[in-house]
């Protein structure tokens, strides 16, 4: 058995603060707030490490479709109708705004490029959180809680083999696909907009949105989804997978605390790439 | 001197404040099944843990074959957690998966076998334990009982050997418990791996074991076979033993061993000029009946049998009690032997009518399998002397064991 396949540093550890004198208790939990996140990065970082390298090891393709079907084919149906009317309020909303200044031809360049560069991969980003990271949150700590996880190790299977590297690698797999389709409908619902209720000439359209569109524009987009597919599963896989590491719960109320973290935290750290990528892109 | 298969020494494990396991000492050995009992919370399943490594002791040494594990390097300990198995006490099945798919996992996980080889061998092991029409289902599916039975049927699947069982039998109704606990003595058997196994199932669990660990208050308070625990008398097991035991052998309907034994004394007490009683012991060859037709069938023909003795003998004065697995002993306080005698022929005479042809049938529509198997009930007569040890009153009428019915199958029917 590998039962050294991953473990958090934080196991076994008594909870700071108690045995101080009350002065200084805030001092004592605060100190224990900042070691329990410094210690999570880092837990997170070897995580990823041990989780990219078990992708290569054998029997994980099929694994793998398994989880494109669960994290990108079910989430295309939200991901598309969340595409399509951000286009056609984009559509809108830039159609009144250029048309104060004459430049209503301008559009399909608007809505290409602020699809494509950054709503596109953040707006897929955040739904396929919402749909598919919460749930991984929430399936693998109900294993921990179950001790499925536990079984899975004395069985001789690594858990994070097993469970954890084909969520990564479909997501790496998912998050581009669902961004370009994000973009393609979005594209259409801004010419829903512009062009059918607004009056918009569609060759005009379609001719900005090639025309301003670059390749260096299309792989950045993609570049921002793997990043994004990498963070949201590791932060959401991770935080399953260590929800009984909690102090302040147990059971139940453990996988609650783990899926609500799971999600704020991915939105979080999805702007926060966000930034960090498009400042290296431009 | 017999090195043990796994060695714990001075073991202690907190958590926060609470110590756990205290200074643990204790010897598992090769081929044995080793039942861990003792009040709930004193750590039995912590320890269990430790043996498999889901836990590591705050200190003291766990040994393999005499070799501490700390010391083995990662490859080695790979090798050594492989030949383990572990049966938890919430089953830990896979909710998402069917039964099939659960017990065919470890087999498909770790090993080279084709998908077909894989799942043929599940569905053997599924079948073993009497879950073949449900092999589809999902766990969530399943009553609680039948849950542990695939769990078990997954502990097995890999030909382990070692398995570690956390409370095998919970949630089970009598026939049930000791099925599974004559698959688990018979397995054993079969594939000879050593077993550990947690159990609140007094007396049942001790008729399987080799050697019984005590634990009280995260200290080993016994370890040893349950005869030698039985002889030393300690309070807090007989206290522990007596709390689980209850009144009546749920089984047969027989007087519980503890029942038994103040029965026994209250008769001697009450005929103080009494030199002797006369003892009958019954049996049949439950793991041969196992084999061949099941666990579960096996167990009800020692469950009826149990039924019929109490019908038949309760009237004469005798007094019966399920003395081992598959052994019932019965004491005639006030009949002398040749009325025993006498009274057995009786007995022979209608059990080898209806009733055996009934427990027969009801064995074989039980059994898994079309096996014609037939059915031998033996019987043995013994003189009792107040002051000899019942015990060995009861080897010495099991020794005079002869046939006094036997069924055959090919009679079914006629």
């Amino acid at each position: 058995m590998d039962s050294k396949t991953f473990s958090h540093p934080l196991i076994g550890h008594q909870k700071h603060g108690n045995g101080s004198p009350v002065w200084q208790r805030p001092f004592a939990n605060l100190g224990a707030k900042v070691i329990r996140m410094v210690t999570d990065l880092g837990a997170s970082a070897l995580f990823l490490l041990k989780t990219f390298v078990l992708i290569f090891r054998p029997k994980q393709i099929s694994a793998i479709i398994t989880q494109v079907y669960h994290i990108g084919a079910k989430s295309s149906g939200i991901v598309l109708m969340v595409g399509l009317f951000t286009g056609m309020v984009m559509g809108l909303q830039m159609y009144y705004a250029l048309v104060t200044y004459g430049s209503e031809a301008a559009l399909g360049s608007a809505v290409a490029l602020s699809l494509v560069r950054e709503l596109g991969p953040v707006l897929t980003a955040v739904m396929i959180t919402a749909r598919a990271g919460s749930a991984m949150t929430a399936e693998i700590g109900i294993q921990r809680i179950s001790e499925q996880i536990d079984a899975l190790q004395t069985m001789g299977i690594n858990p994070v083999k097993y469970l954890i590297s084909p969520r990564l690698a479909a997501s790496v797999i998912s998050f581009p696909i669902l961004t370009a389709f994000f973009d393609l409908i979005g594209l259409a619902g801004g010419f829903l907009t512009g062009v059918v209720l607004l009056g918009l000439n569609p060759g005009v359209y379609f001719y900005r949105v090639c025309d301003s569109l670059t390749g260096s524009d299309v792989t950045g987009g993609f570049v921002k989804a793997i990043v994004f597919a990498v963070l949201v599963s590791t932060i959401c896989t991770f935080q399953g997978f260590f929800c009984h590491t909690h102090s302040e719960s147990r059971g139940a109320h453990s996988v609650s605390i783990a899926t609500t973290s799971a999600v704020v935290l991915s939105c979080v750290w999805i702007l926060v790439a966000d930034y960090v990528v498009t400042s290296f892109l431009m | 001197m017999t090195i043990p298969l796994i060695e714990f020494r001075n073991v202690t494990k907190r958590f926060g404040d609470t110590t756990v396991l205290d200074g643990i000492d204790m010897q598992v050995y090769e081929g044995q099944i080793t039942v861990i009992i003792g009040k709930s919370g004193t750590g039995k399943t912590v320890l269990l843990k430790h043996v498999i490594g889901l836990l590591e002791p705050d200190s003291g040494t766990i040994l393999f074959k005499g070799r501490p594990v700390s010391d083995m390097s990662k490859k080695e300990k790979k090798t050594f957690y492989r030949q383990f198995s572990y049966m938890f006490q919430g089953n830990a099945m896979f909710d998402s998966m069917t039964v099939l798919d659960n017990v065919a996992l470890p087999l498909h996980e770790t090993t080279r076998l084709k998908k077909k080889a894989v799942f043929t061998k599940a569905m053997a092991r599924i079948r073993q334990v009497e879950l073949g029409e449900v092999a589809d289902k999902y766990p969530s599916e399943l009553s609680g009982g039948m849950q542990k039975r695939a769990a078990l049927a997954r502990a097995l699947v890999t030909d382990p050997k070692i398995v570690l069982f956390d409370e095998p039998t919970t949630g089970q109704d009598p026939i049930r418990k000791n099925a599974i606990l004559s698959m688990i003595a018979q397995s054993k058997r079969k594939f000879g791996f050593s077993a550990i196994v947690i159990s609140h199932e007094i007396p049942d669990i001790l008729f399987i074991s080799d050697r019984v660990i005590m634990l009280w208050e995260g200290k080993v308070a016994f370890q040893g076979t349950w005869l030698e625990m039985q002889r030393q008398k300690l309070p807090m097991a007989a206290e522990y033993l007596a709390s689980l035991e209850g009144f009546e052998d749920q089984l047969t309907g027989l007087m519980s061993k503890q029942m038994f034994r103040s029965r026994y004394k209250s008769e001697l007490a009450s005929l103080p000029g009494i030199k002797s009683m006369v003892i009958v012991v019954f049996s049949v060859e439950l793991d041969l009946i196992t084999e061949k037709l099941g666990a579960e069938a096996a167990v009800r023909v020692i469950s009826r049998l149990g039924e019929f003795i109490s019908s038949q003998l309760d009237g004469v004065g005798g007094f019966s009690t399920r003395q081992q697995r598959d052994h019932i002993l019965t004491v005639f306080p006030q009949l002398e032997y040749e009325e025993v005698v006498q009274l057995l022929d009786k007995f022979t005479a209608v059990l080898q009518g209806r009733p055996l042809h009934d427990i027969q049938v009801q064995a074989l529509e039980e059994a898994e399998s079309d096996n014609c198997f037939n059915i031998v009930v033996y019987a043995g007569i013994a003189e009792l002397a107040s002051s000899e040890p019942l015990e060995e009153v009861f080897h010495k009428a099991a020794a005079n064991q002869k046939v006094i019915a036997q069924f055959r199958c090919d009679e079914i029917g006629g």
